[in-house]
This record gives structure tokens, sequence and C-alpha cells, in this order.
């Protein structure tokens, strides 16, 4: 007898094992080793005439042959009768008890007393309700009205019953209402093209500034459903409740109120407006300018070693000095007495009588030169001072200061006696201070603040000015103390020049912007113009006329009109009056230099495409 | 010194505004039943300015409402019903989890409802505030009335926004307050005019959407019980409104506002006998739809200008006469041909109503034809100010309102107007290069003598009679003047020239965007021409 005892189970759940369940003594019971295949099930069902009646019977695993009687079990289970083959179900019906009443009855207890009495709970209850119901406290419930009762909500109009926080209320805003390109039928125009159509796709949804494609159908019939109504609908709705509301102030300004109402440039005049003379003559970009203080000749220097020497009003080139070297700076005596040019090169700096105009002038500073003596006790000093001879005594050379570093920029003194010259990689003796008279050379300061690019005389008081790259420090050359710092508010100044009054200076930057300072007013720059649109080069004051110009790489030249008044409450004004073109941009290089005449409201400007030019 | 020392984040913003939780948390309320309530009161999160501050130094994104609003919130008759409400659905679980289903019963008998009575009136005291928000009402209640009735939504839901647009409807028609119509590929949108106020709404096309997705959330419910209620609540305002409207109908006085001119008045004035006209576009014409086309818009467009309409009786009650009345002006077709036609009626597509309405008068029904390439339909909500794109049709219908001859003559006139400006135009490029090229050449004989001279050569010397050289005064002004605007565009500040940068760039996009639908639209006209062009040689 193998009997499996796992129960009613899934037999799958022994599917993967070799046995099939547990017998009676818990041992297990096996899979039969070998299952039938198809083709066997086949051939027994051909050759077994008992095929009929066997089953296989899963919690064994056994093919078991259906006796007579089991046989004869299904058939009757199949037809609905009962399984046992001998039970009658129309045996007659024999009562349990007898339908006659017997003198003895089973139980012979009589009946409790409270099933005669009413109950007294159930009185108090019923009077209650009936009570309730005589005072009217209990009345039948009412139908249910479900539809719903609508009024005329706003019959009577009452101010009162707007509240204070309903002014404050921001409405939702409307949805935008739709234009041409949203008809089913809109003008050929709005219709996408293919390559918009595609660039609609590849955009995101929250950038496309439709947020549909535009159709055609030739009529109304051909009009589908708009797939994202309800989609557009529901956003509408979270946008409506959602939405942070905010009262936003949008710039109503008319563009021309905004810019800002000037004197107008005529009424401003004089100033340089065309471009009268080109001297032309260098064959490579020409750094620097210098007018003499007479107004009749100008000195360039280039970088193709020579210095020229030009009649303003003629452009002719007097004049052609062959140097060592590129010429970074020229700057011309102002000393109208003294007839001399600083020119620096590489390492030295070297001082010219370019032998023009008045004789006696010329040959007056000769003398002066040449009537240096010696002195015994001599200071030891930071430069060479070497006296030429022969040639180029002959070529105009009559002085020679020899730096230990390349010198970037010279500059005199008002009185032509002083000369300064700037040595930006030279550690703390960035700043020379050279006096002619007595060959004598000094170091003004102990210290290096930062790489000098440019500095300066005042014009009037004995004070000096240096650009390091982001400040401009004004000294005190007497009391030798820093008596001003100016703030640029720039990247990095290229070049300064003082008002001939002496109490505004400009300077311009590498990250083009012009920056004014007002002296008397603060160390902060009182204009900052941002006009041009490339690095600034160089900038510059007319002497008499109250005029400044910029030169910037991007080849123009503009001039403004600065106007200083005497009166202290008055600020400075600057306009800009004209943009002057003619240089053109090489190497990304544009005007280099800018000066103006002396006397005329000239101006000269110096450019990388080797020619300088004078607008007037 | 001395004081109390002050605390981080206990006054200013921060104690000003309060986190959606905290609300959430003060008013004991689920975030349904909270978000429930500030769709119903209207209260909105607030956008900090310094949201880091209020945040209590947190960045953690978080929406913020304003304690003030919250505080409004707790005296709040309603959040006392939501409460109940909960408390209701609790008792019912656990009836039901129970068996007891004669509580079930008394439960579901007694369910707690609320009204929102006061609430309309409190967020619209005026029934003008009313009118003016009901856009999105509208909106909403178009949409579900469209809804199948599958179970999806409630069935009454859907039935009272049908009845309560129709309604609207009728109110409209009543009044006759339609003023615009249009067909866009997402509906119909209409304007009208209601106690002055304009009303947009749109209507989806006739179609079933798959509506299951949205309707899941809560969030479209919400609004929709709301908008539902304020509808109702219109429609019976709007009821007393037009039955006082139509008692005093008296001819008013016409009464200079104050600071108007006489101009004015008499635009003013011409507005108000064109609107007159509007209302009458269809007085007298008689309607006939065919199967085919929408019939609700379009009897609704026809008797809101005071035509008569009718359709097929098989198609739907309330067909009033038949296709073979002899008195029908306008049968309304959207099908290439037909077969029976009658002769004393014009047979046109649904287009020619809605653009009839939208230009104000009857449009010549030669365009309309069935089978006929239909002219655009445009946008009446399009308002161009001078400078934007005007589409030619729109031009065309201008001209049409002030009475001009219709198309061809107009259009031809245009063409040669556009002609003559384009030769003008040219004609001041021309002035620019001769100009130039005078420049130029001058520049070249200097640098041809400047070169001679260079090379030592004499030179040729000779005295030619000078040329006046003419001045244009009105250009050299202009030049002047622009040069000026430059130089002060130098002068400015750096925000205000961010700030007229920013203006400069948006009003050059805008001619931008104009120009290039302009040349899209020569590019597709020429190409219509050399098509037709190609047809008639075809043809011979």
């Amino acid at each position: 007898d193998i009997r499996n005892t796992v129960g009613n189970i899934p037999m799958e759940w022994y599917k993967d094992y070799p046995h099939i369940g547990y017998d009676l003594d818990g041992k297990k019971i096996y899979k039969p080793i070998r299952n039938k295949d198809e083709l066997d099930e086949f051939l027994d069902k051909m050759e077994n005439p008992d095929y009929w009646r066997t089953v296989h019977d899963k919690m064994t695993g056994m093919d078991i042959r259906l006796s007579d009687e089991e046989v004869d079990l299904v058939h009757r289970l199949q037809k609905g009768q009962f399984g046992d083959a001998n039970f009658d179900q129309y045996e007659p019906y024999v009562d349990f008890f007898t339908h006659e009443t017997m003198i003895h009855p089973v139980t012979n207890r009589p009946e409790d007393k409270r099933s005669f009495i009413p109950s007294l709970i159930e009185k108090e209850k019923v009077s209650k309700l009936v009570h309730a119901i005589k005072m009217g406290w209990i009345k039948p419930r009412k139908p249910k009205d479900s539809t719903p009762q609508y009024y005329d909500l706003w019959a009577k109009e009452d101010p009162d019953a707007i509240l204070g926080r309903h002014k404050m209320h921001v409405p939702a805003p409307k949805m935008k209402l739709p234009g041409h390109e949203e008809s089913y039928n809109p003008p050929p125009e709005y219709l996408l093209s293919e390559e918009e159509k595609l660039a609609w796709e590849q955009q995101d949804p929250e950038d496309r500034k439709l947020k549909f494609i535009p159709q055609k159908f030739s009529c109304l019939r051909a009009v589908p459903a708009f797939s994202h109504f309800i989609h557009e609908r529901f956003e509408r709705c979270l946008d409506l409740y959602l939405c942070p509301r905010q009262r936003k102030m949008r710039v109503n300004v008319d563009p021309e109120d905004l810019i800002p109402r000037l004197p107008k440039p005529k009424d401003l005049q004089p100033f340089p407006t065309t471009q009268s003379l080109v001297y032309r003559g260098h064959s490579s970009l020409v750094r620097c300018i210098s007018v003499s203080p007479s107004g009749q000749w100008l000195v360039s220097g280039s970088d193709d070693c020579t210095v020229r020497f030009w009649e303003v009003s003629t452009a002719r080139c007097m004049k052609t000095l062959e140097v060592e070297g590129a010429v970074k700076s020229v700057a011309w005596n102002p000393n109208p007495a003294i007839c001399l040019v600083a020119l620096s090169l590489g390492q030295k700096v070297v001082v010219v009588n370019p032998g023009l105009g008045d004789r006696l002038v010329s040959s007056a500073t000769d003398q002066l030169i040449s009537s240096y003596e010696e002195q015994e006790e001599q200071k030891p000093q930071p430069v060479q001072w070497i006296v030429p001879e022969g040639k180029d005594f002959e070529k105009g050379l009559r002085l020679i200061i020899s730096h230990p570093k390349s010198v970037k920029q010279v500059t005199w003194h008002g009185k032509g006696d002083y000369l300064a010259s700037v040595l930006p990689d030279n550690g703390n003796m960035q700043v020379l201070i050279h006096q002619l008279t007595k060959r004598r050379s000094q170091n003004p300061f102990r210290k290096s603040k930062g790489l000098v690019q440019c500095v300066s005389f005042h014009p009037i008081r004995p004070y000096f000015f240096v650009a390091t790259q982001r400040y401009v420090r004004v000294y005190n050359l007497i009391k030798q103390e820093l008596t001003k710092k100016l703030m640029a508010n720039c990247k990095w100044i290229s070049s300064m020049a003082i008002h001939p009054a002496g109490d505004n200076v400009i300077c311009g930057s590498y990250d083009s912007r012009l920056v004014w300072f007002d002296l008397d007013l603060s160390t902060k720059p009182y204009k900052v113009l941002r006009h041009h649109k490339k690095a600034l080069r160089g900038v510059a004051y007319h002497k008499h006329y109250p005029l400044l110009a910029s030169a910037s790489d991007d080849g123009s030249v503009i001039v403004c009109h600065g106007m200083v008044y005497n009166d202290l409450l008055q600020n400075p004004l600057i306009v800009p009056v004209k943009v002057l073109k003619g240089h053109e941009i090489s190497h990304d290089l544009g005007v280099l230099d800018v000066t103006f005449h002396p006397t005329q409201p000239w101006v000269f400007s110096s450019g990388a495409d080797t020619t300088i030019r004078l607008f007037t | 010194m001395g004081g109390l020392q002050k605390k981080k984040y206990e006054r200013g913003s921060a104690s000003n505004y309060i986190t959606r939780n905290k609300a959430r948390k003060k008013l004991q309320l689920s975030l349904a039943d909270f978000r429930r309530l500030c769709i119903l009161k209207g209260i909105y999160p607030h956008e900090p300015k310094h949201k880091k501050k209020v945040n209590k130094g947190s960045t953690a994104p978080r929406t913020f409402y304003l304690l003030k609003d919250i505080r409004f919130l707790l005296h709040e008759p309603i959040v006392r019903k939501f409460r109940e409400y909960k408390v209701f659905v609790r008792k019912l679980r656990k009836a039901y989890a129970k068996a007891e289903w004669t509580g079930v019963q008394r439960l579901k008998e007694n369910k707690p409802s609320y009204k929102l009575d006061h609430i309309v009136k409190e967020r619209y005291p005026t029934f003008i505030d009313a009118i003016r928000d009901v856009d999105d009402t509208l909106s909403m209640c178009f949409l579900f009335s469209t809804f199948p009735r599958t179970g999806k939504c409630h069935v009454q839901t859907i039935q009272l926004c049908r009845r309560l647009t129709v309604e609207w409807m009728n109110y409209i028609i009543a009044s006759r307050s339609l003023r615009k119509v249009f067909l866009s590929i997402k509906g119909i949108y209409y304007q009208a005019e209601v106690l002055g106020q304009p009303v947009t709404w749109l209507v989806p096309y006739q179609f079933s959407h798959n509506v299951s997705a949205y309707l899941s959330t809560h969030n479209t419910r919400a609004p929709a019980c709301l908008f539902e209620l304020k509808l109702a609540a219109l429609s019976a305002s709007l009821a007393r409104v037009i039955s006082s409207g139509q008692e005093e109908e008296v001819e008013l006085d016409q009464f200079p506002a104050e600071g108007e001119d006489a101009e004015q008045l008499e635009a003013r004035q011409k507005e108000q006998m064109q609107l007159e006209a509007q209302k009458k576009v269809f007085e007298g014409l008689k309607f006939f739809l065919n199967r085919e086309v929408p019939r609700e818009p379009l009897a609704f467009v026809i008797r809101c200008f005071g035509g008569q309409v009718s359709w097929d009786k098989s198609l739907c009650i309330g067909g009033t006469y038949d296709v073979t009345d002899e008195t029908i002006t306008h049968q309304i077709v959207d099908r290439p041909s037909l077969d029976k036609q009658y002769i004393n009626r014009y047979y046109i597509q649904p287009q020619w109503v809605f653009d009839c309405v939208n230009a104000r008068l009857l449009l010549p029904v030669e365009d309309y034809f069935p089978g006929v390439v239909l002219p655009p339909h445009l946008s009446p909500f399009a308002e161009e100010k001078d400078g934007d794109y005007m589409p030619p049709e729109k031009l065309q219908m201008l001209a049409l309102q002030r009475g001009e001859m219709p198309f061809k003559a107009e259009s031809e006139e245009e063409e040669e107007e556009e002609e003559e400006e384009e030769e003008e135009e040219e004609e001041e490029g021309s002035v620019d290069e001769e100009m130039d090229e005078e420049e130029v050449t001058e520049e070249m004989n200097l640098k041809q003598m400047e070169q001679q001279r260079a090379q030592g050569k004499a030179l040729s010397v000779k005295v030619t009679p000078g040329k006046m050289k003419m001045e244009n005064k009105m250009r050299l002004e202009q030049e002047e003047k622009a040069e000026e605007k430059r130089l002060a565009i130098m002068m400015m500040k750096k925000k205000e020239k961010y700030l007229y940068d920013k203006i400069m760039f948006g009003k050059k996009r805008k001619i931008r965007e104009a120009n290039k639908l302009a040349a899209k639209r020569k590019a597709h006209d020429d190409n219509a021409k050399v098509e037709k062009k190609k047809k008639k040689a075809k043809k011979q």
C-alpha cells in the first residue's frame, strides 16, 4: 500500500524533485523511472483493451486500472445519481416524533411570570416616542430633494460685502487669444515650412514659441479633434490654482526717453570733424607722436626704427632719423625756448635736437646742454649719461641716458628741465626722474607698488601721477608723500592724461573704458565711458579747448567735449561730439596714439596702418 | 548695548510666510482637502522675494503661503464641513465592514453636504466681478458637457454642465451679445460682450476625448464644482438681467464723456452704429443646415445675429422648416457637390457665416461656394499694431468695412503702390551709391596724385571746371540727427543702456518676424502666379 501523505496539494510543487511525496513511514516515494511518452501512450491506447479504464494517479505516479465497481460509481456520479448504489432516496418517511399529543409531555414546566406581564422598558420607550410624536418632536422624514437649488446670488448687491482683501486680489491672467496661425484655414505664410517643422520638433516643449503646428484644412468637415485639448485645459486649471500670483511691473518706457538729453554737438564747436591730412612715410606701425609747443612740427616714432619729423601744415617729412631700435615713446619738450625731443629706444632715452624752426632757439638749446659742468662730488647714479660725439652729434643726438632695462615711456615736466622715464620690468626702480641741466637722475620711489603703466607731471603744481594697472597714485613731490590714490575700476590702465588745469584726469584702459576722475570730487571715477568697442590705446586733452580724445583698437578716435568749470559747484560736462574714423585695423591694432595740436582744435592720430592722420 | 538678543528668522519675511505642510497642519486638513479649500477660497501660493530667508536658511524647494491668507482660511465654515465629511467616510467604512446595512443606509441618507454660495459671493462681490472671471468656467463646462456618459465622470455633472451651457447660449442669443467667432484647430472660440465685459470661451469640436487620464486626479474636479456653481448662479442672475433689459429698451441720449472731444465722440457713435449693424447681420435671412455641418455652433451663431435656421427633421428636433421651403436664402453645405439644387438659394460653405460675423457685414458669397478653395479664415482676435505684419486678406476686409470697392481693383492698386514704394526705395539706394562712388573716385584721384608726387614726377596740373556738389539738405539733417543719437547712446548709463538694448532688440525681432512673414507670403504668391500662368499656357 503506497499512500502519499503530502495531502491535497498541486503536484507541480514536486516537479523538480526525484520524489513525489512520502509514504506512511515517512519514506520518499520516488517517481517512476521511465515516463510514458506520446508513442507509448499511443501504443497503449491501441493495444491495451483496458486503456479506457486506466487512470493516472498523480499522487503516486502509478497507472491504476479501475475496477468494475469504480467504473460504475463514476457512471452514477456523472449521471447525477447517488454514489451508493444501494441508497434508496424514495424510502417511506417515518416521523421522528409522533404527531399525536401524548399525555405525558417531554417537559412540564409552568410558563414564566414575565411572559404574562408587558415589558416596562418597552413601555417606557414607546411612551417616550408617543410623547415625542404628540409634542411634534418627531416628524416623518421629508423626502429628499436631490435637485440643486439655484437662485440669483447677486440680486442685492451689497457694497459692504467687498472685503479689504478683495482689493489685493490679483485676477488670473486670461488665456491668450488665438492669432491667425491657430485658424483651421490660416493664410499660407503662417504655415511652417519643412525646416521649421523639423526645428519645432527638435525644440523642447517648453521652449516652443507655438505650442502646436499650424495646419490647413480644405473644409470644416476635415478638421479633427484637437488631441491636446483636455491636456491644455488641465494645465490651465493647474496654473489657475498652483501658480503664485504676483503683479509684475512691466517696464513701459519709450526707448527715446532713456537716451540722455545732451547739448547738440553743433553748439559745442570747434572740434575736429574731418580728416584733412595723412602723413605717409613710415613702413611699420607708428607707436607714438608728439607735437612741438609751437604747433609747427610733429614728431613720430615707429617700429621701423625711424623717427620722422613732419611739418604739420603740409604733411612734408622734414627729417628722418634712423635709430637703433623701435621707438616706444617720443616727447617734445613743452618749453618753447628749448628745442628738444626725448625718445625712448630700447634701454636708452635719447634727447635729440631736431634743428627745426628758429635757428636761435636751436643753438641756444645746444649751448644749454653743452654748458653743463661736472660737479666734483658725484653721487652714484642709477643710469648712465652719455654725450654723443661725431656722427651721432651731427644727426642731432645730444644726450643719451642709458637705463638698466627697456624704457616704455618718457615725459617732460612742464618747465622742460625734468624728464621722467618708465621702466616697467625693473623691480623697485620703475620710474626715474632725470634733470637735464644737472645731468642727474633719481629714483623717487623706494618700493614698487604694482606694474607702472605710465607717469605724468602735474602741469602747474609739483605733483606726480603714476598709473599702475588698476590705480592712479598722485604724489606730492615737495612733501614727498602720497596724496591721493584713484581707483580706476578697470582691469588694466593703458594711458593717462591730465587736464591742463590739473584737477581732472582721464585714463584709458585695455578693457575699453575711459575713466574721468575729478580730483576735487572723489577718488572714484566721476564718469566711466564705454564708447569704444576695443581696448583704448591713448587719451589726450587739448591745452586750450575743452576737448579730449581717445584712441582705440577699433580704429576710431572719439572726440569728446569735456568742459571743466571754474565754479567748484558745477561738475564737468562730458559730451561725445565726433567719432573720427580713418585708420585701418591691421594685426588687431587700430589707433595707437592720439594728441592734440597745442593751439588749434586739431587732433593727430597714429595708427597701426603706418600712417598719421590729422583731423581738423 | 544691551537689550534682548535678536533671533534669526523670527521677524520680517520669515514670519510672514508659512509652508504648505505647516498650513495644512494648522488647518487640520488632509492635503486633498487643503487643496480643495485653497481652490474654493482663491488662495494661491506666494513667491517670497528672498526665498532663502523665508525658508530659514534652507534652499529646499517649498511652496509658501502668506500667513495672513491661512489665518483667513481658519475662520471658514467650510473647513468644519470637510472634517464632518471625513468623519462620515470613516463611519461609513466601519458600517460596511461590520455589515450593518441599516446603518449604512442611515448614514448615506444623512451624508453631509455643503453650499458654496457664500464663497462665491465673497470672491465675486459684484455681478461684474463674476462676469469678468467667467472665461475658464465656461470653457470647462463646455468641455465637460461633451464627455461621454460612461461613468468616468458623474453623469449628473455632465448633465448639469450641458444644461448650463445651453442656458448660457440662450442668454447670448437673446441678448445678441456675441461679437467674434473663430474656427481654430483646437475648437471654436466665441467672444461675447456681457455687461460691457468681453467674455471668451472655447468649445471643442464634437468628438470624443480621451478623458480618463485627467479625470482620475482630483485637481480638475474641485475647480469644476466651483465652476458649475458659479455658472449656475450666473445663469440665474443673467436671467434677471435679460428680463430687466427687455423692459427698458429706451434710446439713450448720448453724453460726451469727460475729456472727450467731438472727434472721439463721433468715432464712438460710428462704432456704436457698426455694432448695431453687426447685431442684425443675418436678419431676414433663412438658413438651412445640411446634415454634415456642425449644427449647434452654426445654429447658435446664426441665431445670435438674427437669422432663421433649420435643419433636417431626422437629424435633431427643433427643425422648423424643410429643405423644400422656397423661402430659404442660404443653404450651408460642406460637401464638394450636391445632387439636387434649388435655384433661388445660395449654397455656401460654413466658413462664410463665421467670416461674415467677424467682418460685420455680409461678404460676397462667390468665394464660399461648395468645392471652391476657401479664402483664409482670419482670427478676429489678432489686433495688429503698426509695424506688425498684416495679412493682405485682412487689409481687404478692412477696405470692405470702410465701404470701398471689393477685391480686384483694390489688390491691383495695392500692388501698384507696393511697386512704387519699391522704386522709391531703389532710388534712395541709388543716391547712396552715387555719393559713395563720387567719394571713391575722388579718393582714387587723390591717391594717384600722391603716388605721382611721391615718385617725383611732375603733376599734370590741369584746371577743369568744377562741379557743384549738390547737398541734400533733408538727408544731411537726418544724418546729423542719427549721429547725435549715436553719440548720446554712448553716454548712457550701463543700466539704461542694457534696458535700451533690450527694448531695441525686441523691436528689431518683431520687425524681423514681420518681414519674414511678408517674404513668405510674397514667395507663395509668386509661386501661385507662376503656376497660374503655366496652366494658362497649357490650356492654350
